[in-house]
């Protein structure tokens, strides 16, 4: 086997991000033949299982016992380490998940084999492959490249490949087994909740107003609570301002928040970092001010300004409320 | 309670970030350097613990040139009882694996009960170091972490999901523990704690740096294919222009 894909379980479905792993598995295994396994594993792994079977990959390996049967990152990363010492890949796939960030790194130790994380690109060299990723919240990016022979642990940042890029096919399925036993699980874990939303929705609002740190201080907050109220659209941030206790968790777009898709999601003082785009990018029209030109939210809004939101705030309020 | 709190030097959001001539890096001459945001708030969740306790030891931890020297004293400023500097070359100290062996092997004989770090770095954003270096201790592990409890021995912790989520872990000690920005306010060190400081210990380590198993080979800025409309001009210019695009263009209002 070339490549191993893990694939995790987001409520009995494939999370989209093993999708864009499939997608980006098969777009270097062409040209150079690579086979492609996946790995379910849990106790959705039999559903899970036929599900990835209908994508175009060499094969599906199903996994389940009692002890990962649910999620640990003991039980997780002890399946896994074992899984790839039986198939011997040269690359291991991720989607760049929260799930993934707590267990992979463990694989690492435990092999001793790098872990190139958050990757947004491959591409070729030879023989080799060169892994991009972003550094300094997306300012710049990096090329990475290993220094082993594998197998090489990788993940790809959310919406790196497109998960409707990812060809179906038909794929066979094979159980496969690990020895574990309870003792090796140093963690309970209960049950996953929400926290109370306060009754907020942003998902519904057609405008939003966001500010991020570039608000500057808790004494601006009404300022843009005024904007909001003036162009008919909901306040929402980044989690910067939530952290800082200026606005309330239910305010905070991104991964850890809200995923919002308004009309017009404007970015005020937010300088574009992917946990926080992957919340709100898909947007029908996005503008920013950032007094930064560079600031990588400019990469993805439609309208940019170049700015102090302190200085455009007040007076937007009040050229909308002429209006 | 005996914590360690591994803390990271990285450039400042709003530093400018001058990419060296020959690609490999930025360029450190050019940089301001601040504590990385989520160690910040590990550290000053060790030091809540140890005031609870009314008793334990809280040692700040950081790996890198000398400059690093700062965010340590600033760890102590804030309350640390001491800190060790791993004194590496930043521009080598890419691979998590290396960089938390250092750490493996410069902490195993102190027996902590608590590493705590934060979940990842605002510079490279690797995000494994405290895993790796708890996994290499035989300690149990936890990331993302948005509250810590602690009672017989044992540590719970509310860990983020993805989408709001959140679940409660309880695992034994010790434990390394990386810590998620916001689950509690850093404080600012005193005038007292600043002159404090001066009196605590560094202890500088020089250890032999292994082979790096992944490494950086070019170092760039982002090129974008989207076409931004930019509105320019005065700050009256800008509104009026803004108020029109939202008319005629977005049309929302
Ligand atoms: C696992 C994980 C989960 C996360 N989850 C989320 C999440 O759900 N949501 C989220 O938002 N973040 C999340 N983050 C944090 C994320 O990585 C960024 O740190 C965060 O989004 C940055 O917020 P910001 O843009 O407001 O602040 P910064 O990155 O500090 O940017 C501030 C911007 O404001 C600009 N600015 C400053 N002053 C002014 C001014 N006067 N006028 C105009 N512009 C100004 C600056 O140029 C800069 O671009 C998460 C991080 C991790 C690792």
């Amino acid at each position: 086997m070339d490549i191993l894909i893990v694939i995790e379980d987001n409520n009995s479905k494939i999370h989209r991000m093993g999708l864009e792993s499939i997608a980006a598995a098969q777009s270097i295994s062409k040209d150079k033949g690579f086979s492609i396994g996946v790995l379910v594993m849990g106790g959705n792994a039999e559903g899970l299982s036929t599900e990835v079977s209908k994508y175009d990959v060499s094969e599906v390996l199903k996994l389940n016992n009692d002890i990962i049967s649910s999620y640990s990152s003991d039980g997780y990363a002890e399946a896994v380490k074992q899984v790839i010492e039986q198939e011997n890949p040269k690359y291991v796939f991720f989607g760049h998940t929260y799930q993934v960030r707590d267990y992979v790194p463990k694989i690492s130790a435990k092999l001793m084999k790098p872990f190139l994380v958050d990757n947004v690109s491959i591409n070729k060299d030879g023989e080799k492959f060169i892994f991009t990723k972003q550094m300094f919240n997306a300012k710049l990016y990096s090329d990475m490249v290993a220094k082993d022979n594998g197998p090489l642990l990788i993940s790809f940042q959310s919406a790196a490949f497109s998960a409707d890029n990812a060809q179906s096919g038909s794929a066979s399925i094979r159980d496969i087994s690990v020895d574990i036993d309870s003792s090796m699980i140093k963690t309970e874990s209960d049950e996953p909740f929400q926290e109370e939303a306060g009754g907020m929705d942003l998902t519904a609002a057609e405008v939003i107003v966001s500010i991020g740190r570039g608000i500057g201080k808790e004494e601006n907050i009404p300022m843009a609570q005024d904007l909001a109220k003036a162009i008919g659209g909901e306040l929402a941030s980044s989690r910067p301002v939530v952290d800082s206790g200026w606005l309330s968790a239910p305010h905070q777009i991104g991964s850890s928040g809200q995923s919002v898709s308004p009309k017009m999601y404007l970015a005020l003082g937010i300088s574009g970092a992917i946990q926080h785009v992957v919340g709100m990018k898909g947007s029908k029209n996005i503008v920013a001010i950032n007094k930064d030109p560079e600031a990588p939210i400019f990469e993805i809004a439609d309208y940019g300004v170049v700015g102090d939101v302190v200085e455009i705030i007040p007076k937007l309020s009040e050229a909308l409320k002429e209006n | 309670m005996k914590i360690a709190v591994l803390i990271k030097q990285v450039p400042g959001s709003d530093s400018s970030l001058p990419i060296q001539n020959d690609a490999s890096w930025i360029n450190e001459e050019a940089i301001t350097y601040v504590m990385n945001e989520s160690d910040n708030y590990a550290l000053e969740e060790a030091l809540q613990i140890r005031e609870q306790n009314g008793n334990g030891e809280v040692v700040v931890i950081s790996l890198g040139p000398d400059r690093v020297q700062k965010v340590i004293r600033e760890g102590l400023a804030k309350g640390a009882d001491r800190g060790i500097q791993i004194n590496v070359d930043s521009v080598g100290a890419v691979d998590p694996l290396v960089n938390a062996s250092l750490i493996a092997d410069a902490i195993k004989e102190e027996k902590f009960d608590i590493v705590f770090s934060g979940l990842q770095s605002d510079d490279l954003g690797m995000g494994q170091t405290g895993i790796i270096l708890g996994e290499m201790l035989g300690m149990s592990t936890a990331s993302l972490v948005m509250e810590t409890e602690i009672s017989d021995g044992r540590i719970k912790v509310k860990r983020e999901l993805e989408a709001g989520y959140f679940q409660w872990v309880t695992m034994d000690l010790p434990s390394s523990i990386t810590i998620q920005s916001g689950l509690n306010t850093p404080r600012y060190p005193s005038l007292k704690g600043i002159m404090g400081a001066k009196k605590k210990e560094i202890n500088v380590l020089t250890p032999e740096v292994g082979q790096s198993k992944q490494s950086m080979e070019k170092v760039y800025i982002p090129q974008s294919d989207k076409q931004t409309v930019m509105i320019d001009g005065s700050a009256d210019q800008i509104v009026e222009k803004l108020v029109e695009t939202f008319r005629n263009d977005i049309k929302v209002i």
